[in-house]
């Protein structure tokens, strides 16, 4: 790999200046040979690489629908220098075994680092544990989650936060209580649901988990992480939460930033998602707690999904939708350019947080000699309709398709290596 | 009008145009020769993927009078359980050249969808919990012909009850967004477990006082309550559910003389109708079973009869 | 007497009519030798209230009341998918009216006869009449199909762009018969 110069990037902190990168590490450009190539950054906002905690490669498994080849191109394209690739492929990552071999396809076929996420419960059962230590201790699996599947036994939430205490890992929940919200629930309860005549999702099936849940995390002292949430109500349980000083830490997805219930008003299953698009107060809600910290991180839930498993009626087709590649663009357009939210606000949101609550000792780290050169170059100014037929994902359902955004990435450099440039 | 796919879609002067011709095709039924040459060769499909006898059979009989050729496709758990998906089942059949597609499916907004996908006309003979428009059309004909009879002919004004399940019906759906539309004034009456999502916002009025909304109402119209519910935990047992919802005997004798009953059927006596309701003179129940006919060749008409919108 | 009424030209006034509908009154009842057995059905919109005239006017003259009704036949038409879907007009054909009887129809134009034969197949499906008889208050000629009035008000040639436009006091507050040029027909 040959050296690279960044000549011109301004940094987030507003500083600008030239950057050196060898053998995967940023280093004085003085220290460069005659030789390197150049890559042009005048205008451009240098950011830490990001990373997601929370992405569906669906290899193995399904992978017609996305690989690991193709999802982390998608990821590269939006920025990404690792991704988190939950549980729920088939098999399900629940043993070591399992886990390394994601991880072996990430370094064959990535575009990015992938770090796979251990199942909880065997098979995403919700029965027995899965062999959370020997994920840990022999696959390095640092995230354990049932995601898709929300562990709804206490006993078993309880036994697992305590097993998973020494290792000092974080169990993420997928927070649904499947008595309040259950299999066909598609529609968050609301008033276009009872017009559209939709099974209703109630906010109160994810607040009244996580509620429990801290409750849980702080009886037991272990690390506890709730995926894309959702509500209004969650938001106050973990801002409590976080003022106990329960070791809590949460997520919010870019849908759930931009996008409301009233975009599943003509059953279009590209909106179909899990947990629903919320209504304005809901959105409100989570669009303040990622800027006051009481939501830590953005993470996509990359559902990419195969067009004939959402060609169903609304209540079938399967829920998820795309979107590592306009993550950024949602971030920036709902946060940064609303004045909501500052530039090293977002790298924390996007890049240095999700890396420590996965702890990954490598990433999000500061752009500064001697880190490791993980990096997106941004043009803050650049906008474009997005064009869903586009995608490096396999998958269409993107559901920001037609919609005019930010168009932020022009290259992305992970561990050294361009991985995008536009 | 392309489709039917909500009576949403319905302004006031269409719906009393499917009225009006529903109205003349009701006169059909009693003639020797039920047949009119209107939909000669043009084809309906009758997409059932939930049974429904009584929707169907209405649907079929409307097609055959109005002499399309109609075909019934039982559908019923079919796409889901072979792989495939609704859309290449819908465009499978569109494929073959079909002017028209009547779907009833257990699913919410699944026509709307269809509607989408294929270059047919869709008309929703129910959906999941959404919709039921043709059933609300021909409920509008069966009224407006008893208002005809007990008063002005008018929907202004008139105060129309519907009780029962309405969280799980489509009926209602349909029902309060045609009676908005033609002014009439609706009381929905069910218990709280049984209320969609921000009913209130519906522009009806909602209450758990049965009595009090029968004292002034001009029609009743009682919705089925499935047994299901019960073990749902929607409400504890059909006994206190008849005491609280039901039509009984005691409220029928209370009744003033011009209120309509109607029921969209099948109805579940002795729990939400008892029998003497149900047979009582006042009862339009088997009116709206012969309305539904009459009501179905007329939007048959309007989808189909010209040459515009149509493939 | 021609008189033009706004872009259209007027060729007969409500004292023409009525004339001509007199005398068509009692051809009708020539032709049947009476009013015995009569029924007049008329063809919405216009052909409707002109049936009920002629019906007032047999049955002053001969002192019966004549069973008068109304036959839509757009359900019945062979061109209803050249065009939008047309407004569906009513029907009422008085209980027993049709079967052995003498029906004759009554329409106010008579063109290309497409609606006479779309009137023939719908009197079909009512019933079996002994005979069917066709009085029409103008006939323009153009005729698209065999078929011919037996009683006429007045033969009006006319070009294809033109329009004919029978007003009837019922329905347009006043009698004539206008003869529009244009686009419009």
């Amino acid at each position: 790999m040959s050296d690279l110069l960044i000549t011109g990037a301004r940094l987030a902190d507003g500083t600008t200046g030239d950057l050196g990168v060898r053998e995967g590490v940023f280093v004085d450009p003085a220290d460069l040979g005659g030789d390197a190539e150049r890559l042009d950054a005048e205008g451009l906002l240098a950011l830490p690489g990001l990373v997601d905690l929370h992405t569906h490669l669906r290899e193995p498994g399904r992978e017609d629908a996305e690989t690991v080849a193709t999802g982390t191109r998608a990821a590269a394209r939006g920025g990404y220098t690792a991704v988190f690739a939950m549980a729920n492929t088939d098999p399900v990552t629940d043993t070591a075994e399992s886990a390394a071999y994601v991880a072996h396809l990430g370094r064959r076929d990535g575009d990015c680092e992938v770090v796979p996420v251990g199942a909880v419960s065997r098979g995403l059962a919700g029965e027995e544990l899965a062999e959370l230590g020997l994920m840990a201790e022999h696959a390095g699996v640092t995230v354990f989650s049932d995601d898709g599947r929300c562990v709804h036994d206490p006993l078993l939430m309880r036994r697992a936060l305590t097993y998973l205490k020494p290792y000092d890992a974080v169990l993420a929940q997928h927070a649904q209580d499947p008595r309040l919200a259950g299999p066909g629930a598609c529609c968050h309860e609301s008033q276009i649901q009872g017009v559209l005549g939709l099974p209703g999702w109630p906010s109160v099936a994810e607040s009244a988990i996580i509620a429990r849940d801290v409750m849980l995390a702080e009886y037991c002292g272990a690390r506890y992480h709730a995926c894309h949430v959702s509500t209004a109500e969650s938001v106050d349980v973990l801002r409590w939460a976080k003022k106990r000083g329960v070791q809590v830490t949460a997520e919010v997805t870019p849908h759930h930033l931009l996008l409301q219930t009233e975009e599943v008003a003509g059953y279009d299953t590209t909106y179909k998602v899990n947990p629903p698009l919320r209504t304005r107060e809901h959105v409100d809600a989570v669009r303040e707690a990622l800027a006051d910290g009481t939501i830590d991180a953005v993470a996509t839930d990359h559902a990419p999904h195969a067009q004939q498993d959402k060609d169903h009626p609304f209540d079938v087709a399967l829920p998820g939708m795309i979107g590592l590649e306009q993550s950024l663009a949602v971030v920036m357009e709902v946060m940064v350019n609303s004045g909501r939210m500052d530039w090293p606000t977002l790298v924390k949101r996007m890049s240095a947080t999700p890396a420590e609550i996965g702890r990954l000792r490598h990433q999000g780290r500061p752009i500064a000699v001697g880190e490791p050169a993980n990096l997106v170059l941004v043009d803050p100014d650049a906008r474009a309709v997005v064009d869903a037929a586009a995608s490096a994902s396999k998958a269409r359902n993107n559901p920001y398709g037609g919609r005019e955004l930010p168009d932020p990435v022009v290259a992305t450099v992970w561990a050294g290596r361009r991985t995008y440039q536009r | 009008m392309r489709h039917l796919l909500s009576t949403a879609d319905l302004s006031s002067a269409e719906a009393t145009a499917i009225l009006d011709v529903a109205e003349e095709m009701h006169d059909v039924q009693s003639r020797p020769v039920k047949k009119l040459p209107t939909l000669r060769g043009k084809t309906i499909v009758n997409m059932f993927f939930e049974d429904s006898t009584r929707t169907r059979t209405s649907f079929e009989i409307a097609g055959k009078w109005m002499s399309a050729d109609t075909i019934n496709v039982s559908a019923k758990g079919s796409s889901v359980s072979k792989g495939e998906s609704m859309r290449d089942t819908m465009l499978t059949l569109d494929a073959m050249g079909v002017d028209c597609f009547v779907i009833r499916h257990p699913s919410s907004g699944a026509p709307r969808q269809a509607a989408g996908w294929v270059t047919a006309s869709v008309i929703n003979a129910g959906d999941g919990q959404h919709e039921h428009p043709t059933q609300a059309l021909l409920d509008a004909f069966t009224l407006r012909r008893h208002f005809r009879e007990t008063a002005d002919g008018e929907f202004a004004g008139k105060r129309l009850v519907i009780v029962g399940d309405l969280l799980h019906s489509r009926v209602v759906r349909s029902n309060v967004l045609l009676q908005r539309t033609l002014d009439a004034q609706v009381t929905l009456v069910a218990p709280p477990t049984l209320l969609p999502t921000d009913v209130e916002t519906w522009g009806v009025r909602v209450t758990q006082d049965f009595d009090a909304a029968l004292a002034d109402a001009d029609a009743v119209m009682m919705l089925r309550v499935q047994r299901e519910r019960m073990s749902g935990g929607f409400f504890p047992t059909a006994r206190e559910y008849a005491e609280n919802y039901g039509l009984t005997a005691e409220r029928l004798h209370r009744l003033r003389p011009t209120t309509a009953i109607l029921h969209p059927g099948p109805m579940n006596r002795g729990v939400e109708i008892s029998s003497e309701a149900a047979d009582a003179t006042a009862s339009r129940v088997l009116d709206q079973v012969s309305a539904g006919v009459a009501v179905r060749m007329s939007v048959l008409y309007h989808l189909l009869g010209g040459g515009e919108g149509n493939r | 007497m021609t008189q033009f009424h706004g872009g259209a030209r007027t060729v007969w006034d409500a004292s023409a009519i009525s004339r001509a509908l007199t005398r068509m009154a009692h051809q009708i009842i020539e032709a049947n030798a009476g009013a015995e057995g009569l029924t007049l059905l008329g063809i919405p919109t216009r052909g409707a209230p002109l049936a009920h005239r002629f019906a007032r006017l047999i049955g002053e003259a001969e002192g019966v009341e004549v069973p008068v009704g109304e036959l839509d036949v757009t359900m019945y038409r062979d061109d209803l998918r050249r065009q939008p879907v047309r407004p569906v007009g009513r029907t009422r054909v008085p209980r027993d009216s049709v079967d052995d009887r003498v029906v004759v129809l009554v329409d106010d134009v008579l063109n290309s006869g497409r609606t006479i034969a779309a009137a023939l197949e719908a009197i079909k499906d009512l019933g079996r009449p002994q005979a069917v008889r066709l009085a029409v208050l103008v006939d323009r000629g153009h005729r698209e199909l065999p078929i011919q009035a037996d009683h006429v008000g007045k033969d009006l040639p006319t070009s294809r762009a033109e329009r004919v436009d029978v007003h009837l006091s019922e329905v347009d507050g006043e009698d004539g018969v206008l003869i529009a040029t244009g686009e419009e027909g």
